[in-house]
């Protein structure tokens, strides 16, 4: 009777789950495409070359507007850079520091030990700068956003013209997938805009595609470290579970 | 005949084994859940990428030396003058504690580098401002318990068993260091 | 024996002699060595065990978390992303620690559920339930405030809601607020005080747990039949018996804990609490985690807003009073046909809840959350009453070896029917 009612209550209970998904916001909700990443999947691993030339995107394109504070510009080693070039990305950018033995602030070009400079010095500057809206920072984006990096490439490629009847509002911008799909973002990617050294097409797909592995690494350095780590310790618990219930069974022989 | 309540280490050979195995496999899990904890309390690695300074050597004037924090410790940079280097190199090493000639312990003669801290037991020793007491050989002094240290920064007398610790250190051009 | 040294029966000269001037080892053996433990559990009795374990790994993570985190609302976000990104094995420790707090409360759920099936909740074992409760009400607040530390939008706007609520009691309620708030908002001193009561709370935790364990130990644990052990034949010593079943139990549980951490460990969170916390900017939907949401749909499903505040503490405060609610002489509702349709209705209407709390504050949730929240309580305060005196429960079985070994047992003599829940 009891395994009856935990089978129901499983039934329910995954129902459920399977619909609690956060509500969505106002507008008619476009479902998010599902976009095959190469850290997809329990085996999925960022594509390094993907990445670096993401990072060259998010330099050349993202950068004007959107900071990534809590990144380190040596963090870039472990998309392959090395140390030397590490610390030539880096000295291309002035940050702030002192204050000096004068009691002032300066500039110098960024070490490896820098935080990513950002383009404004705070909130206000970035808002005032964009029409009051702020440019978010996409350090951890990914995590950020529901659908994670299936939103972000949908976002990238979901611009387009708004619909007949649908009037825009002024400074604002259709995209099929934002919330409300009137996004203060004007189209951030264009055909060609960027020169990759490795020869890819520089289209709107493959930049997309680029930069978001770029920001889902950002968000999550560790994924593949901790999904390695992973199947090894449920392959361990596995085993130890097979032992232990051997032991239990065992000592449990006498009794049933 | 329900057992007793005593553990089931006795019994056959297989018994035994199962026990043992499982037993094993179980410490394995524990050791390597505890290394996690224990690796987290190692140095972060924004930490370890602070490692660097540096540092400006046209405004220190000779004979003077000025102290920069460097891995959260004090470093005293002097420029030596012509006669500290003498005196420095004058002595012969059987006499000191810790032997080590001068040349080893600086890469340009006029300059030495050397972290601020007594090698006894952690205090920053005095010398560094004009006016304080250097101690009998012109270098250091540490008045915590009495270190007297050389224009080299090698221990002399007193307590401590080390001569001052010369950092990591390169000159990127004739008039800045980079310290780690 | 020596005056003044306990009798200690250990060899071992070490154990013996510690033994002798604190019994601590005869005390192991005998409380968890030896003691005698019904025969017949089933695997809801392990959830006592691994909610004891959930607490001792929350506890060591957050420790290990404590080292690393600055709670200022200037620097609380940004250091644990330094957390995650550069202390070693950091990204672990806080996975672990955010996906254990879910785990604690799916298997403390489970194991209130399993208390409320099978009558554990009855004479003897009132104060082992009302010691469980509190522990329940602790863990909740613990874990409301560990939601603000990490400040992202969701831990801003979930502790601004829920602060607010206390301003709905008449009188004393924007007093208490301000108490809670050190200000006239959620701000750095509302931070800094949820940091230091949530390190404090877990301690207290262990020692109402502590208590918790003190009191099963007198009265003895109950068993899927609800019939008390009546001699020897129907326990097993704890040890080897439980600690192997524990022990298994408690691998499958680190198996379910292990796909959570290291495969999907942000699927029980919000995205949005990785925004950081800006008060200007209000969240479109608000919703605290997966485990208050039946509460929060309770508190949503009345108009009055210290009508709301009052049931959702009431739905908690109910709890307290089961025990002489429900006046059934009969403990397992495996004997209870009645009551165990009631009580599954119960179950549903918690899982109602909880998914309405999770939706916006629109109709048709609103009405299905009354129509739950109703039967919520009705469940307590009606039903559980009256069935206390009309249900007709199955027979019981003489004993629980007759039960389990001799194949199911006959239906007890009439008189001793009156009286099933005799102590052995």
């Amino acid at each position: 009777m009891v395994r009856n009612t935990l089978k129901a209550l499983a039934v329910i209970g995954g129902l459920l789950a399977a619909s609690a998904l956060p509500a969505a916001a106002a507008g008619p909700y476009v479902p998010i495409p599902d976009t095959r990443f190469s850290f997809d999947g329990i085996f999925g691993a960022f594509d390094r070359a993907s990445a670096q030339r993401g990072f060259q995107v998010y330099k050349e394109t993202c950068a004007a507007c959107h900071g990534m504070r809590l990144l380190s510009y040596r963090h870039l080693r472990e998309l392959g850079f090395t140390e030397q070039q590490v610390a030539a990305i880096a000295s291309q950018f002035q940050v702030v520091d002192g204050p000096n033995d004068e009691g002032q602030m300066f500039e110098r070009p960024a070490r490896a030990s820098d935080r990513f400079r950002s383009p404004f010095p705070n909130r206000q500057a970035a808002r005032a700068a964009n029409n009051g809206a702020y440019p978010v920072d996409l350090s951890i984006i990914t995590k950020a956003r529901a659908g994670g990096a299936d939103y972000i490439y949908a976002l990238l490629t979901g611009y387009q013209d708004p619909p007949p009847g649908v009037e825009m509002m002024e400074g604002m911008h259709y995209n099929r997938y934002f919330p409300g799909h009137m996004i203060a973002m004007a189209r951030p990617l264009m055909p060609d805009q960027v020169t990759f050294a490795d020869g890819t097409p520089a289209t709107v797909e493959n930049m997309a595609r680029d930069v978001t592995t770029f920001l889902a690494w950002a968000a999550e350095p560790e994924l593949e470290q901790r999904r390695a780590m992973g199947v090894k310790v449920i392959l361990f618990l596995t085993v130890l579970a097979g032992l232990v219930y051997a032991v239990k069974r065992r000592i449990w022989a006498d009794v049933h | 005949m329900a057992d007793s309540g005593e553990a089931t280490a006795s019994g056959t050979p297989r018994r035994d084994f199962l026990n043992l195995v499982t037993a094993a496999f179980a410490a394995v899990g524990v050791g390597a859940v505890a290394w996690p904890f224990i690796a987290s309390l190692e140095p972060a690695r924004d930490v370890l990428a602070l490692a660097t300074l540096d540092v400006d050597l046209e405004p220190i004037a000779e004979g003077q030396a000025i102290t920069v924090m460097w891995r959260g410790k004090p470093v005293f940079v002097r420029h030596r003058t012509a006669a500290d280097i003498a005196a420095a190199r004058a002595v012969t090493l059987a006499q000191l504690p810790d032997p080590q000639p001068d040349q080893a312990r600086v890469q340009r003669d006029q300059w030495l580098v050397v972290i601020g801290v007594c090698t006894h037991l952690g205090c920053v020793p005095l010398g560094q401002r004009p006016t304080d007491a250097k101690g009998e050989f012109n270098g250091w002094f540490c008045p915590c318990h009495g270190s007297h240290y050389d224009t080299s920064g090698r221990i002399r007398r007193g307590p401590a068993p080390r001569n001052l610790e010369v950092p990591q250190y390169a000159f990127t051009s004739d008039t800045r260091i980079r310290i780690g | 024996m020596a005056i003044g040294l306990h009798d200690s029966d250990f060899k071992n000269p070490v154990v013996r002699w510690i033994d002798q001037r604190m019994p601590v080892f005869t005390l192991m053996q005998k409380e968890y060595g030896s003691f005698p433990t019904p025969r017949n559990f089933n695997y809801f009795w392990n959830f006592g065990a691994l909610a004891m374990v959930n607490l001792m790994i929350m506890i060591a993570t957050g420790v290990f978390l404590a080292m690393h985190y600055t709670p200022h609302t200037a620097y609380a976000f940004d250091s644990v992303d330094r957390i995650m990104r550069d202390v070693n094995f950091g990204w672990l420790i806080r996975y672990v620690h955010m996906n254990g707090a879910h785990m604690f409360f799916i298997v403390v759920f489970i194991h209130i559920w399993r208390g409320m099936y099978y009558g554990s909740y009855k004479a003897p074992r009132e104060l082992l339930w009302i010691l469980g409760v509190i522990i329940f009400l602790l863990m909740m607040a613990t874990a409301f405030m560990g939601y603000v530390l990490p400040w992202g939008q969701m831990s801003f706007w979930g502790a601004t809601v829920i602060t607010n609520l206390f301003s709905a009691f008449p009188i004393v309620g924007d007093w208490i607020v301000s108490l809670l708030w050190g200000g006239f908002s959620v701000d750095n001193p509302t931070l800094n005080r949820f940091f230091a009561l949530h390190y404090l709370l877990p301690f207290l935790i262990v020692g109402v747990v502590f208590l918790h364990v003190v009191a099963l130990h007198i009265t003895g644990s109950n068993n899927p039949l609800g019939v008390e052990p009546k001699g020897p034949k129907d326990t097993l010593p704890f040890h080897p018996y439980y600690t192997a079943k524990d022990s298994f139990g408690l691998v499958i549980y680190f198996i379910v804990f292990a796909a959570l951490v290291f495969f999907a460990p942000n699927i029980l969170g919000h995205a949005e609490n990785n925004i950081p916390a800006d008060p200007l900017v209000t969240p479109p939907h608000i919703v605290p985690e997966w485990y208050f949401l039946a509460f929060y749909a309770i508190l949503r499903a009345v108009p009055d807003k210290l009508g709301g505040v009052l049931l959702m503490f009431g739905a908690i405060a109910v709890l307290f009073v089961l025990p002489w609610l429900d006046r059934s002489p009969v403990r397992s509702m495996r004997f209870r046909p009645m009551a165990r349709i009631a009580f599954l209705l119960w179950t549903v209407s918690f899982f109602v809840l909880t998914y309405c709390g999770a939706m916006p504050a629109d109709e048709p949730y609103v009405t299905i959350s009354r129509f739950a929240t109703a039967y919520y309580f009705a469940y307590f305060l009606v039903i559980l009453p009256l069935l206390g005196r009309l249900e007709k429960p199955l027979p019981l079985p003489e004993s629980i070896s007759r039960a389990v070994l001799g194949g199911g047992g006959g239906p007890l003599p009439a008189g001793a029917a009156a009286k099933p829940m005799e102590k052995a």
